[in-house]
């Protein structure tokens, strides 16, 4: 549904006889209103599209139970995006999903001023009452990637295109090449940051940046394929889809792809807010819980590096292998976690720090 | 630093160059005439999505330059009709049509963001675009040569030829172009028009010579650093050329610097990111200290044509 003045007066008008019903009889007779707040367009075929595609899973596995889940796209990180919390919780939204990093802030202010709705902030830290966060374990595909990247590259250099550094993206690196240079012990990573999540043509750039200064695997952390088509182009040995499969954009570059799998996560909060049950905390479920999955290996890759990547995956997925237990270096190479440490759930989600591998940037 | 990848850079540069400079050509002589478009960055994008389609559905790539310079042109009419026939802000116009180009771009382009098409490939043969050395010269795409002839094209239309010269007096004095008889608004309309067009293929060059697929608001902010480039150059064509490849070089070293090392890496990326802007409000600091003949701006900018005022 759209939203305009009239709906909003209509729905206010609705939610003011509200109290006289009592919420359980509203909750039982009238489907929940979703809401989704994405900061790009659902057509990127990456992270956005991964929510998207969240949402209808959503819908059609609880069908009349839920209401045709309103999107908003293109909501940047910053005032405006409260004005649509805020536009969202007012029109009868009782469950609504801010999918990016910098809403944070603003969930937490709006929330104050609505507590019968329950918010959920994907990769966020701030929690309260009626304000969850969520994510998935991406470094555990990272940890995947990075494995194949180590046996595959021949220069043994790789670039990373990322957005921003948070710890999102920070951790993202790391893993990847902790895996890498478990293969390759002189395996190195360069990050460059583009400071956007969606510039394709600067992403294409940076690609060819790299490639031209030797690196021969590009992962990235921004929501396109544009780096993996240049890596196409150029014949190098390859890429990572993020998000979605990208293989029709690079059929030879993509090794393989990190799917986002958003929507078993939000059928289960969907499902808590209908029953009553839903509470407040932080969700990191990864491939362990399907939340992170790994696409189908490119037919180029000799079957025993698929077997290593493979056992990756599944020591992540058993729980007998963690990217993050020491013995880790930082980038000067000082012993940061001890042999047999893990790093916890807290440390990772603060990370601000690259291991040994990774040419830090400025 | 090797030749090679000196080579490599000034290659990416020039890409990262060319829609920035066919957009700032058209959005020149624009100004020129006496018309502030504003709506570059939304001409841009129609011109985008139209060349993705057309190559999408047919797999040509030189009629998608066609159409989406005319796909630039039928955009650049609304923007037309509301400012010159209706005598509308031109400002608020202008900022509209991007608005409206972002929109409708996003809309003709539902579903297609998981479809790859084909870049355009150089225009000399192989031996000359592929070779090590002469690739600097022959390893570009009809586009890239395209822009630098209509720099040195626009340049001898405005200074050489009739017409050149009574586009500017229509921009410098609109009323007394008018009074000797030259429609004031014919000739903007066929400014706003040209504009449009060169908008629309510099839009093109994003699926077509950057990155071969289509992806919402695709053309980043670069229609506004076309329009801050039109100032930069002081509204003189081959400024514009230098201009364009310098905010190119600085685009580009940024992502040289970080993936390679180095001095130039310490730089953080938000002040790369601000460098085009930054040397375009020096250059308007430096425009307004010497304020003499020099300045160069068409006086009429901006100013709708009201006669019976």
């Amino acid at each position: 549904m759209t939203i305009t003045r009239r709906n909003i007066l209509k729905i206010g008008g609705a939610a003011a006889a509200l109290p006289l019903l009592g919420s359980r009889a509203f909750a039982q007779s009238e489907p929940l209103k979703v809401g989704f707040m994405l900061i790009g367009t659902v057509n990127d075929n990456g992270w956005n599209f991964g929510h998207a595609t969240g949402a209808k899973f959503m819908k059609d596995a609880l069908g009349d139970a839920v209401a045709e889940p309103t999107i908003v796209e293109n909501v940047p990180e910053g005032p405006d995006c409260e004005r649509v919390l805020r536009e969202l919780a007012q029109s009868g939204h009782k469950l609504i999903f801010a999918t990016s990093f910098g809403y944070g802030d603003y969930v937490i202010k709006v929330a104050q001023q609505f507590p019968d709705v329950k918010f959920e902030h994907a990769t966020g830290y701030q929690r309260s009452d009626n304000v969850a966060t969520y994510n998935a374990r991406f470094h555990e595909g990272r940890a995947v990637c990075g494995t194949l990247a180590g046996h595959l590259s021949k220069t043994g250099k790789a670039g990373y295109i990322g957005s921003f550094p948070i710890p999102e993206v920070v951790m993202g690196i790391n893993a990847f090449v902790l895996a890498a240079r478990k293969v390759n012990p002189e395996f190195t990573i360069t990050p460059v940051y583009i400071s956007t999540w969606n510039d394709p043509a600067k992403e294409a750039d940076a690609a060819r940046a790299m490639i031209d200064q030797g690196i021969d695997v590009i992962a990235q952390h921004t929501d396109g394929p544009a780096a993996l088509q240049v890596a196409e182009e150029r014949g190098i040995v390859g890429g990572f889809g993020q998000g979605a499969d990208m293989s029709a954009f690079a059929p030879k570059a993509q090794l393989t792809s990190i799917i986002d799998n958003w929507g078993p996560h939000y059928v289960e909060a969907a499902e808590a807010v209908i029953a009553g049950t839903w509470t407040s905390g932080d969700r990191w479920p990864g491939l362990k819980e399907g939340e992170v999955v790994i696409g189908p290996y490119n037919e180029s890759i000799p079957a025993d590096v698929v077997a290593a990547a493979e056992a990756v995956k599944n020591g992540q997925i058993d729980g007998s292998f963690n990217i993050f237990t020491g013995p880790i270096n930082d980038h000067t190479g000082a012993e940061k976690v001890p042999a047999g440490v893990t790093l916890t759930d807290a440390e990772l989600l603060s990370m601000d720090w690259y291991v040994e591998g990774v040419n830090p940037p400025a | 630093m090797n030749l090679d990848l000196l080579i490599a850079i000034f290659i990416t540069v020039v890409g990262a160059s060319t829609p920035i400079l066919i957009a700032a050509t058209g959005e020149l002589v624009v100004e020129k005439s006496g018309v502030l478009n504003l709506g570059v960055e939304g001409m841009m994008l129609v011109g985008a999505i139209t060349a993705f389609l057309v190559v999408f559905l047919t797999g040509q790539h030189y009629l998608a330059i066609v159409l989406a310079a005319g796909a630039g042109i039928a955009t650049s009419m609304i923007f037309g009709f509301l400012t010159l026939s209706l005598s509308a802000n031109q400002t608020a116009t202008g900022l509209a049509l991007t608005i409206f180009g972002t929109g409708f771009s996003a809309l003709a382009g539902q579903g297609y963001s998981a479809r790859p098409v084909t870049l355009l490939g150089p225009l000399f043969p192989a031996e000359l675009a592929t070779h090590p050395v002469l690739r600097i010269l022959f390893g570009y795409s009809a586009l890239v040569y395209f822009a630098l002839i209509m720099v040195v094209a626009v340049w001898w239309f405005l200074k050489k030829t009739r017409a050149g010269l009574i586009l500017r007096a229509v921009g410098e004095n609109d009323l007394s172009a008018h009074s000797i008889g030259y429609s004031v608004i014919g000739v903007r309309y066929a400014a706003v028009a040209f504009g449009g067009a060169m908008a629309g293929i510099a839009g093109a060059c994003f699926p077509l010579l950057l990155t071969p697929q289509w992806a919402e608001r695709m053309t980043a902010g670069r229609g506004w650093i076309a329009v801050a480039l039109v100032v930069f150059a002081s509204w003189r064509p081959f400024r514009l050329l230098a201009g364009a490849y310098l905010f190119g070089l600085v685009m580009t070293m940024e992502l040289y610097a970080k993936a390679g090392g180095g001095p130039l890496s310490a730089i953080p990326s938000e002040l790369w990111a601000a460098l085009p802007y930054l040397a375009t409000v020096v250059v308007l600091v430096l425009i307004s200290i010497r304020r003499d003949a020099s300045t160069n701006a068409p006086a009429c900018l901006g100013r709708p044509f009201l006669p019976s005022n």
